[in-house]
């Protein structure tokens, strides 16, 4: 059970959830396109395969590296860095 | 023979006064300086009086004062007290206690040596 | 020519470097220079523990053999990291509120601080590891092996064992030396840390090295490359959907469930922002890293005779063209990704072992001894340092018994396979509040009990743990009970068939148990935490106030957590509350924040049971339960708005509660300080008016008499006047009047001349003082004057009060940054602790009696000039004895202390 949120949201806030939305279909997206090879067996060459998957593994790392952008400031820790350095 | 007075008091310098000043006047002083032991020297000495001070080493002069007063031996030996705090419920609580005479620090000798020889009918 | 000598030598010098790496790294960070020591680089290069030898070796070896099904090792983690908004992101949180020191304390803290389940995981982990260990030795001692096989001419062929012995003894020197420095698992092992993101970087180098080497100088660039793959006979690999998909989820487990990736993923975590870049970074790394694998593995295939062992391509192929430097760095990568997963491994398994099966021993050897019981930390420590010798002979013994005989990639299967047993009760904690101890337990036992039975045991061979006939027959010709075809399925792949009716089995007896069962309130509080880590409000207590002694908290936390910290810990708390000193009250929620401290060090489940031992009694009311169970938003919003206002009531009432008691105190204080002060002028005016009076009658005194009575007269006014210098001096530091001489001057001398102060005072029995003469050569900016008149009191006072048969004052100096700490602990019965509050007040003298020879002024004054000299002086509890800090700054301060 989450605390209460209001119905509606500012713009920025919006996006902001938006965002962690979409960080959260990501994996679901990848995993979908790694397990299509399954559906497609035998045609083409293995090549088409290597280049296919390398692909898809291109494009989850840059989409990941856009999203950490943005998320990166949602993570204000919580509890702030506590005696890390211990004095 | 002169009257025995036994001192209870723990400064050496104040017994070393006192000692004087009643010596030269004729009386044999005894001393002890600890709370504790003070009924056990006075009922072992019989003295003619008792000066006695308040704040003494592990007991005070006050509980000394109110079990002398509570045995037959003692219930009228002359007990004069000493006391450093000039305070007067300190004086109410010798007259309570059944001290005889009371007198604050410092005093005079003369004002001494006349209390004594008052308390010792001479 | 190689030689091995040469081989050796590199081998050694490259092994001195990490030990030079983690020594720089370990000093930076005592120095509190932390910097790029925790960046989200050094984080990610971590995670590259992930590769071990048998991804560095072993993925050529697996490409060569099965394709391109290779990569499912990499995409499986991935995945994970890809979508760390669902599940790192939490476990790091979790890690970080509940001060989590392994995976299997977070399993046993999530499921009510059980231990039952942290001995479970920590023996699924041992076993489940202690192959992947046996593993690394094995690549280490066959990449040796390759060097010598090559050149069977030049060198004699080294002995295979004796270098499985050097190398484990090696890991567990450099393991024991940099994972054990320090206990709390929240300081983290930096040393450790940056060696292995060293090695990350050089593995990562150099299998990129080899890849260029084969796709632009074996092959003729990429798209010559890409027809040798089509021409070669991996391209024969046919897609098994089966295994392609238990692959992936398998290795998208075990990255979670790994005791070393939960170590580096969660533990050594400092910063959840790490995690965002490690969500694109760690990927990017294992892309490069699988990104040459198959041209390797086609290069070797092609180039290399037939029946050449492919796990070992990445060194055989560069030996094949001459080129020995690359082989060498290819040997030292191989080197890296199996010594830094050993390294972590065994950190990892330590700390659970003596966590969750040492420690419960050993508390309950001594039972109700948590107070009393001696240093906790050796006794941690030792058993971290014993437990990771044990593991990495553990791993050597399996390495003689297995004989090294299997494919790399096997045994790393069924390793991924059995910790990922640990998947369904670490996602049910984090997400399902019904997920109950039972039911883990039962998930647990059950799928490592399937995962043994098809897999581990079966993977010795035929005749060595299961008999043929029991593979082929079923155990007593049961059938449907053949290890690999259980309840007469057939035909299955035998990983993906083990992967299946574990898992299976696991999540069915996990949610089963889970639903069936009714968890106790320990379990039912924990379950809420973890699973609403997110909403910070969710603060349920874990205890309901004990009659806990702070001091006795104080005493077990100094034991645990070390000295400093634990007074650092109690004096913050007590501040806090608006309290002065070390103890502070304790309140349910302190003694929570105590735990969570101790858990950091021990483990959840020993530290809640060394509480219980001190605190006594039910550690959670009703009241505390209701409160998780009525969270509706509202209501949370508004209780924690009235908690927040009923928390302000309480501490505002203690403070004017103390100030009142305070007062009053003082004025029964003042009262008998006026008597005091009135008996201690009176008596020596006594002594001087009655003699003087003796004087004044001349002629009747002898002339001795009147040179002692004079004198008497003398001292007492002296006496007088000491007595009027104590009570002026106070007034005028109170007063802020004083005038401070301020000026360089060594600590050492000051304690010297205050302690040859003290040595003259009369004393029944001695007092031996213990110095540390290096301790104290501190230079410091102070009035010190004043300081030693501070030290004198204070040794003075030890020299009067301390009770002992052979009365000891130890005097122990500490520079704590821009501040230096001055203890001085005798070894009497100390100070009690209503009298704590009161000993630095003026006027205030313990006993009655006039022993102490002075007026109870010392410590008032004491700690009058150590606040104008920008310290403070104070009581410090729980020492044995009577003992007392002075803390003062090394420079004059610059704001002006006289305010």
């Amino acid at each position: 059970m989450r605390s209460p949120h209001p119905l509606f949201v500012a713009r920025h806030g919006y996006r902001r959830r938006r965002i962690i939305d979409a960080a959260r279909v990501l994996p679901l997206l990848g995993a979908f396109l790694l397990f299509l090879p399954l559906l497609w067996v035998g045609e083409g060459g293995t090549h088409i395969g290597v280049v296919y998957l390398f692909a898809i593994w291109a494009g989850l790392i840059v989409a990941a590296f856009f999203l950490s952008l943005y998320l990166r400031h949602e993570l204000a820790n919580p509890d702030p860095p506590q005696d890390e350095e211990a004095g | 023979m002169g009257k025995r007075v036994l001192l209870i008091e723990d400064e050496p310098n104040i017994i070393e006064a006192i000692r004087f000043v009643l010596s030269r006047a004729g009386y044999v002083v005894d001393t002890h300086s600890d709370g504790s032991t003070a009924l056990a020297a006075i009922r072992a000495k019989k003295p003619d009086m008792v000066i006695l001070d308040v704040m003494l080493p592990n007991r005070s002069g006050y509980d000394i004062l109110r079990d002398l007063r509570a045995e037959a031996a003692t219930v009228a030996l002359p007990v004069l007290m000493l006391t450093a705090r000039g305070q007067k419920k300190d004086r109410e609580m010798a007259e309570r206690y059944g001290a005889s005479r009371y007198m604050t620090k410092p005093f005079s000798n003369a004002e001494m040596i006349g209390t004594v020889t008052e308390l010792l009918g001479q | 020519m190689l030689t091995f000598n040469l081989l050796v030598f590199v081998c050694v010098l490259y092994v001195a470097l990490l030990f030079l790496v983690a020594f720089a790294a370990e000093k930076r960070a005592e120095q509190g220079r932390l910097g790029w020591l925790r960046s989200p680089t050094v984080y990610t290069l971590s995670l590259s523990i992930y590769c071990t030898a048998w991804t560095f070796y072993g993925a050529v070896g697996y490409a060569a053999r099965s394709g391109l099904e290779f990569v499912t090792i990499y995409l499986g983690p991935t995945l994970v990291m890809v979508g760390w908004w669902w599940v790192v992101r939490k476990l790091v949180r979790i890690g970080r509120t509940q001060r989590i020191t392994s995976i299997a304390d977070l399993i046993s803290s999530r499921y009510g601080k059980s231990n039952l389940l942290g001995v479970i995981v920590t023996v699924m982990a041992v076993i489940g590891s202690t192959p992947y260990i046996a593993l690394q030795l094995q690549s280490v001692t066959l990449s040796f092996a390759v060097f010598a096989s090559d050149r069977p001419e030049g060198w004699a062929v080294p002995d295979l064992n004796s270098t499985a012995v050097w190398v484990a003894a090696g890991l567990a020197l450099f393991t024991i030396l940099f994972g054990t420095r320090n206990l709390d698992a929240n300081e983290r092992h930096h040393g450790v840390v940056t060696a292995i993101a060293l090695e990350a970087v050089v593995k990562l180098v150099a299998l990129l090295a080899v890849g260029i080497f084969v796709v632009w100088g074996v092959a003729a660039g990429p798209s010559d490359m890409l027809s040798r793959i089509e021409a070669s006979p991996i391209a024969d690999w046919q897609l098994n959907g089966g295994r392609w998909a238990t692959l992936i989820f398998l290795s998208a487990a075990a990255f979670l469930c790994l005791p070393r990736m939960f170590q580096v993923l969660v533990v050594e975590n400092s910063d959840e922002r790490h995690v965002a870049t490690a969500s694109w970074a760690f990927p990017l790394y294992v892309f490069l890293m699988s990104l040459f694998v198959m041209p390797i593995a086609v290069a070797g295939l092609s180039e290399l005779p037939a029946g050449t062992n492919p796990d070992l391509f990445v060194l055989t192929v560069p030996l094949l063209f001459d080129q020995e430097g690359l082989a060498m760095l290819s040997f030292l990568g191989g080197f890296s990704s199996a010594t830094s997963m050993v390294i972590v491994a065994a950190i990892a398994l330590s700390t659970m072992v003596s966590n969750h099966i040492v420690m419960p021993i050993w508390l309950s050897a001594r039972r109700g001894g948590a107070s009393m019981s001696g240093d906790v930390r050796n006794v941690v420590l030792r058993s971290r340092r014993v437990s990771i010798g044990a593991v990495l002979a553990l791993g050597y013994f399996y390495y003689r018994f297995s004989g090294g005989g299997e494919a790399l990639a096997a045994i790393g299967l069924i390793s991924f396979t059995g910790v990922a047993q640990i998947l369904p009760a670490l996602l049910g904690g984090i997400f399902w509040r019904g997920a109950s101890r039972v039911g883990a337990a039962l998930g647990l036992v059950i799928g490592f009990a399937v995962w043994g039975y098809t897999m581990f045991l079966p993977s010795f061979g035929e005749s060595y743990v299961m008999s043929a006939g029991l593979l082929s027959e079923g155990p007593w010709g049961f059938g449907w009970l053949r290890p690999r075809a259980l309840f007469g399925i057939e035909g299955i792949d035998p990983l993906v068939h083990a992967v299946f009716w574990s898992m299976s089995l696991n999540v069915i007896a996990f949610v089963l148990g889970s639903l069936a069962s009714f968890p106790g309130p320990l379990e039912r509080l924990q379950s809420a935490q973890f699973v609403n880590v997110d909403d910070h409000s969710a603060s349920a207590r874990g205890w309901s106030g004990g009659a806990a002694e702070a001091e006795d908290l104080l005493v077990m936390a100094q034991r645990i957590i070390g000295a400093e910290e634990a007074q650092a810990l109690f004096q913050t708390e007590a501040r806090a509350q608006g309290k002065y000193g070390y103890l502070p009250d304790t309140t349910p929620d302190f003694i929570r924040t105590l735990e969570r401290e101790l858990s950091g060090s021990v483990g959840a489940a020993t530290a809640h049971a060394m509480m219980g031992q001190i605190v006594g009694g039910a550690s959670v009311s009703v009241q505390d339960l209701m409160a998780v169970a009525d969270e509706t938003a509202q209501m949370l919003e508004y209780s924690s708005q009235l908690e927040a206002k009923s928390a302000e009531l309480t501490r505002t009432a203690r403070q004017l509660r103390e100030a009142n008691e305070k007062l009053t105190e003082l004025s029964v204080q003042k009262d008998a300080f006026l008597s005091q002060i009135s008996h201690e002028l009176r008596t020596p005016m006594t002594s001087i008016r009655a003699f003087s009076e003796i004087l004044m009658e001349r002629g009747e005194v002898r002339p001795e008499e009147l040179t002692r009575y004079s004198s008497i007269i003398h001292d007492e006014a002296i006496r007088l006047t000491r007595l009027l210098d104590d009570l002026l001096d106070l007034s005028v530091l109170e007063n802020g009047q004083v005038s401070l001489n301020w000026q360089k001057g060594g600590l050492h001398d000051v304690l010297d001349r205050a302690v040859a102060a003290t040595g003259s005072m009369p004393a029944e029995r001695p007092l031996t003082i213990h110095r540390d003469a290096a301790a104290e050569t501190v230079t410091l900016t102070t009035d010190t004057d004043r300081l030693r008149q501070v030290f004198i009191n204070l040794i003075a006072n030890a020299r009067k009060y301390c009770d002992a048969e052979k009365p000891e004052l130890r005097i122990e100096v500490r520079r704590r940054g821009a501040v230096v700490q001055v203890d001085f602990i005798d070894n009497g019965t100390g100070i009690p602790k209503k009298s704590q509050n009161l000993i630095f007040e003026k006027f205030s003298r313990l006993t009655d009696q006039a022993a102490a020879g002075g007026a109870g002024l010392g410590l008032a004054i004491s700690r009058e000039i150590m606040v104008k000299l920008g310290g403070q002086v104070g009581y410090l509890p729980g020492q044995g004895g009577a003992a007392f800090r002075v803390t003062l700054p090394l420079t004059q301060p610059q704001t002006d202390a006289a305010e």
